[in-house]
C-alpha cells in the first residue's frame, strides 16, 4: 500500500478560528485505497481538518494536494467535484426531501454525469435499505439509516476521497458494525478513506495507520498493532 | 361594518377582482421567495425591477413598437437589470448579515426610484402612460359578471408560470439543486452544488415573474410613475412573512392571500371608505401575526437556516 501513489497530502496544515489555532502544521499523506484514522480529545481539530480540506473554512498555512493539485483556495464545490466527498458529522440530509432525492443530490459532486445511474446502482447495492425506502422522506429515516443514506450519497459522486466526520456517533453498535463494513467495501473500490472518529480503539483496529491528534497536532501515528496499547493512547488524549 | 353587510358585499365581481389581484400578488411572492430562499435576502428592490419593465413597455410604447416587442424588451431590461444587480450587489454581499443585505436593497429600491424620476421628469411631466396593452383592460361579459381581460391574463400567468416552476423545482437537477440549497446552502455545496448557479437560476426565474408583473399591473395602472409597484410590493412582503418566508409554497399563498384580502376588503368597503383599506388590511397582518408568529401557512417545524 505504501507504494502506490498518494491520492490526498496534506502539507503543514495550520487553521485558526480568530485568535485560536485550531490546528497546526498538520502533515498527512493519504493513499489510493487506504484507510486513514484520524483520532483525539474533543477540540483537537479533527473536524476543522477535514472542512479544511474542504474548503469550508480557510487555511492559514500549508498545502493541500489532491493527485498533486493543490485545493487551497478553491470554493466547496469545486473541491467535491475534483473528487473529495465528504459525509459530514450530524449527518445533515435534507430531511424534506425524499430518500432518492438525497442520493441524487451527491450526483452534484461527479465529474461527468456519465456513469451516474450506475453511480446510484452500486450506493443501493452497498444499503439496500436506501432502495427500499427510495419514495420516502429522508427525515423519517432511523439515525442509522440516515447515515447510510449520508455515504451513499457522498458515494455517488464516485470520489477519489471519502472524508467521514464521526459516522458512528449516537447508532447502535449493530448499526456501527455497518458502516464500518460498508467502509471495508469502499476501499476495495480504489477509494481512500479518511475517518474522524471518536471510537479510538476500534479506529485503530480498522484503519491502515491513525493519526492521535491533540491541540491541533499530531501526536502520535498508530497502526493496527498499537490497538491493544491504551495506555499511549490515554495518555496522547491526556497530554 | 356589520358581517351581513360583509357578506353582501360579496358579490362575484368583487371576487374575480379578487382572485385577479392575489394571482398578481401570489406571482410576486414567488419572485421574493424564490430569491430569498437560496439568498436569505428580502429583496425590497422587487419593485423597482417591475417599475424598471414597466417604463420599458411605456417607452416603447410611446415609440410605436409592436406590443410583443415591447413585451419582449420588457422582459430583457428586468432579466438584465435584475443579473446586474445580483453580480454588483447581491453576491458580494451574500455573507453579511440579513440587515445588512436587507438595507443594501432598500437602498437599491430608492437609487433605482431616483434613477426612474430623472429620466421620467425629462419631458417636465411625472408619469409615462404605457397605452400598448392598455386594450386588456377592457371588459368582457361572463356569466352576467363584467371581468377584465387582464384578469384572465392574470389567473392564467399565474397559473402556468406557478405550475412551470413547480416542474422546474421537482423534475430538473437544478430545481432539486435549489430546493437543498434553500434548506441548507452550506452542505448544499459540499456536495458540489455550484452556488453562483443555483442563485443565478433563482435570479433568474425571479426576474422573469417580476416582468409578467409588470405587464399585469401595467394594463391596470397605464400611468407609469417612479413609484410603481411599491406599494404592492410593500403588501407583497407583509403577505409573504404572514404567510411564512420559510417556505415557497407558503409564501405565494400568503401572496394570494393578502392580494386576495385586499381584493375583498376593498369591495366590501363602502367608497367613501376606502381610505380606511390599508388599516384594515394591517390590522388583519397584526391579527395574524400575534396568533401565528411562523406564518398562517408554516407548519410547527423549523427549517436549518444558514447562508453561504
Amino acid at each position: 500500500m505504501s507504494d502506490s501513489p498518494a491520492v490526498l497530502e496534506v502539507e503543514a496544515l495550520g487553521v485558526r478560528y480568530g485568535g485560536v489555532a485550531a490546528v497546526r502544521g498538520l502533515d498527512l499523506v493519504l493513499r489510493k485505497g487506504e484507510i486513514v484514522g484520524l483520532i483525539g480529545p474533543n477540540g483537537a481539530g479533527k473536524s476543522t481538518t477535514l472542512h479544511a480540506i474542504m474548503g469550508a473554512v480557510p487555511v492559514h498555512t500549508g498545502e493541500i494536494r489532491l493527485r498533486g493539485r493543490p485545493l487551497r483556495g478553491r470554493t466547496p464545490e469545486a473541491i467535491a467535484r475534483s473528487g473529495v466527498a465528504l459525509v459530514p458529522e450530524g449527518r445533515r440530509i435534507f430531511a424534506e426531501l425524499t430518500v432518492e432525492e438525497n442520493v441524487r443530490l451527491g450526483l452534484a459532486g461527479r465529474r461527468s454525469q456519465e456513469g451516474a445511474a450506475a453511480a446510484v446502482e452500486e450506493a443501493y447495492a452497498l444499503f439496500p435499505m436506501l432502495r427500499e425506502f427510495r419514495r420516502r422522506q429522508a427525515g423519517a429515516l432511523s439515525g442509522g439509516q440516515q447515515q447510510q443514506l449520508a455515504i451513499g450519497r457522498a458515494l455517488v459522486a464516485s470520489p477519489d476521497v471519502l472524508l467521514l466526520d464521526e459516522p458512528s456517533l449516537g447508532l447502535a453498535p449493530k448499526i456501527v458494525d455497518i458502516v464500518f463494513g460498508a467502509l471495508a467495501e469502499i476501499r476495495t473500490r480504489g477509494i481512500s478513506v479518511l475517518l474522524v472518529e471518536q471510537r479510538a480503539q476500534r479506529t485503530v483496529a480498522f484503519a491502515d495507520r491513525t493519526y492521535l491528534l491533540a491541540n491541533g497536532e499530531v501526536r502520535l501515528t498508530l497502526t493496527p498493532a498499537d490497538a491493544g496499547d491504551t495506555e499511549a493512547m490515554v495518555h496522547a488524549y491526556l497530554s | 361594518m356589520t358581517g351581513p353587510a360583509l357578506v353582501a358585499a360579496l358579490d362575484a365581481q368583487t371576487l374575480v377582482d379578487a382572485v385577479g389581484l392575489g394571482a398578481i400578488y401570489a406571482l410576486m411572492a414567488v419572485g421574493i421567495g424564490l430569491v430569498f430562499g437560496v439568498l436569505r435576502l428580502v429583496n425590497f428592490a422587487y419593485g423597482q425591477l417591475i417599475m424598471a419593465g414597466a417604463y420599458t413597455l411605456a417607452f416603447t410604447s410611446q415609440a410605436d413598437w409592436p406590443t410583443w416587442m415591447g413585451i419582449v424588451m420588457c422582459f430583457a431590461v428586468v432579466i438584465a437589470l435584475s443579473t446586474a444587480l445580483d453580480r454588483l450587489v447581491f453576491r458580494p454581499l451574500r455573507t453579511q448579515s440579513p440587515a445588512v443585505m436587507l438595507v443594501t436593497t432598500f437602498a437599491v429600491a430608492f437609487l433605482l426610484q431616483n434613477v426612474a424620476l430623472l429620466v421620467d421628469v425629462r419631458d417636465d411631466t411625472i408619469g409615462e402612460p404605457a397605452a400598448s396593452v392598455a386594450s386588456l383592460n377592457q371588459a368582457v361579459r361572463v356569466w352576467g359578471v363584467e371581468v377584465r381581460k387582464v384578469t384572465f391574463v392574470a389567473v392564467a400567468v399565474a397559473v402556468v408560470a406557478l405550475s412551470l416552476l413547480a416542474l422546474i423545482l421537482t423534475r430538473t437537477r437544478i430545481g432539486l439543486q435549489m430546493r437543498a440549497a434553500a434548506t441548507d446552502f452550506a452542505t448544499a455545496r459540499l456536495l458540489g452544488v455550484r452556488a453562483n448557479t443555483v442563485i443565478a437560476v433563482a435570479v433568474l426565474l425571479s426576474a422573469v415573474i417580476a416582468a409578467s408583473v409588470s405587464v399585469l399591473l401595467t394594463v391596470q395602472n397605464p400611468l407609469v410613475a417612479p413609484d410603481f409597484a411599491l406599494k404592492e410590493t410593500i403588501i407583497v412582503l407583509v403577505g409573504v412573512v404572514v404567510g411564512g418566508i420559510d417556505r415557497l409554497w407558503t409564501a405565494t399563498l400568503g401572496g394570494f392571500s393578502i392580494g386576495f384580502a385586499t381584493g375583498v376588503i376593498n369591495g366590501a368597503l363602502p367608497t367613501d371608505k376606502t381610505v380606511f383599506l390599508p388599516s384594515v388590511v394591517f390590522a388583519l397582518v397584526i391579527l395574524v401575526l400575534l396568533l401565528r408568529p411562523a406564518g398562517l401557512f408554516a407548519g410547527r417545524r423549523t427549517s436549518v437556516v444558514e447562508r453561504v
